[in-house]
């Protein structure tokens, strides 16, 4: 018998690898938009009514909060797009390995909010 | 893909959308950025273009594909007990039907009124 057992494990000292940080963004972030898909059914079919609807979907995505929203949001699909060629490069045996794997989640998790505030600003 | 690998057809599913979603969002993206329209009359003329149409519904169709492998591998891997896995499937399922005939009646219409 193994007399080493039990192990005690200190959860408090636990540190996830970075690109598991990423992974858990990556479905959180997919979450996230799946939420969104009803608002963003809404929101067509309002700016497509007429000239009124699309004046209403207009100022509503103007509002101070929809905005941040949209922040969010576009956050969650730079993360998405990002962490999901990142897989599929792997898929096909492209930067697969530790210290390949640690680099491009550390580039996910920073490319994607500058993508976000970038394309915010200029939408 | 045969009966037997029901979790190979969604891998590829999840890939095959993954791919027009993100070249569609690319392109999406840069209309917006470089064209975006000014009034309801460019709005809706643009949505009225068969090709911008059917490129939206295909977006759509892949969006919902996509959500329903993601959402139900995230549903497996967290929510165990089965009564509760089984009605957020449901719920799931129900909502993106719902939202795919809401968006295929918009669009049409969008490019019923234009005509």
């Amino acid at each position: 018998m193994n007399s080493d057992r039990p192990v005690f494990l200190n959860l408090v000292q636990f540190h996830f690898p970075i690109a598991a940080v990423m992974s858990v963004g990556h479905r959180a972030a997919g979450v996230l938009m799946v939420l969104t898909i009803p608002f963003t059914v809404y929101l067509l079919d309002l700016s497509l009514m007429g000239p009124e609807g699309y004046e209403k979907a207009r100022v509503t995505l103007q509002l101070g909060l929809v905005k941040l929203a949209l922040l969010l949001a576009l956050w969650a699909l730079m993360h998405h797009l990002l962490a999901g060629i990142r897989f599929l490069l792997i898929d096909f045996d492209i930067g697969v390995g530790k210290a390949a794997g640690r680099r491009s989640a550390i580039l996910v998790m920073v490319l994607a909010p500058f993508l976000a505030l970038g394309v915010g600003a200029l939408l | 893909m045969s009966r037997q690998a029901t979790g190979l057809r969604a891998w590829v599913l999840q890939r095959i959308s993954a791919i027009y979603l993100g070249i569609y969002f690319i392109y999406i993206i840069g209309h917006f950025v470089f064209d975006p329209p000014d009034s309801y009359q460019a709005w809706s003329g643009w949505l009225a273009d068969p090709f911008v149409a059917v490129a939206m519904l295909l977006f759509f169709a892949a969006v919902l594909i996509h959500a329903w492998v993601g959402v139900r591998d995230v549903l497996i891997d967290y929510v165990h007990p089965i009564m509760a896995r089984v009605t957020l499937l449901t719920l799931t399922g129900l909502s993106l039907i719902g939202s795919g005939l809401w968006v295929m009646r918009t669009i049409y219409l969008a490019g019923a009124t234009v005509r």
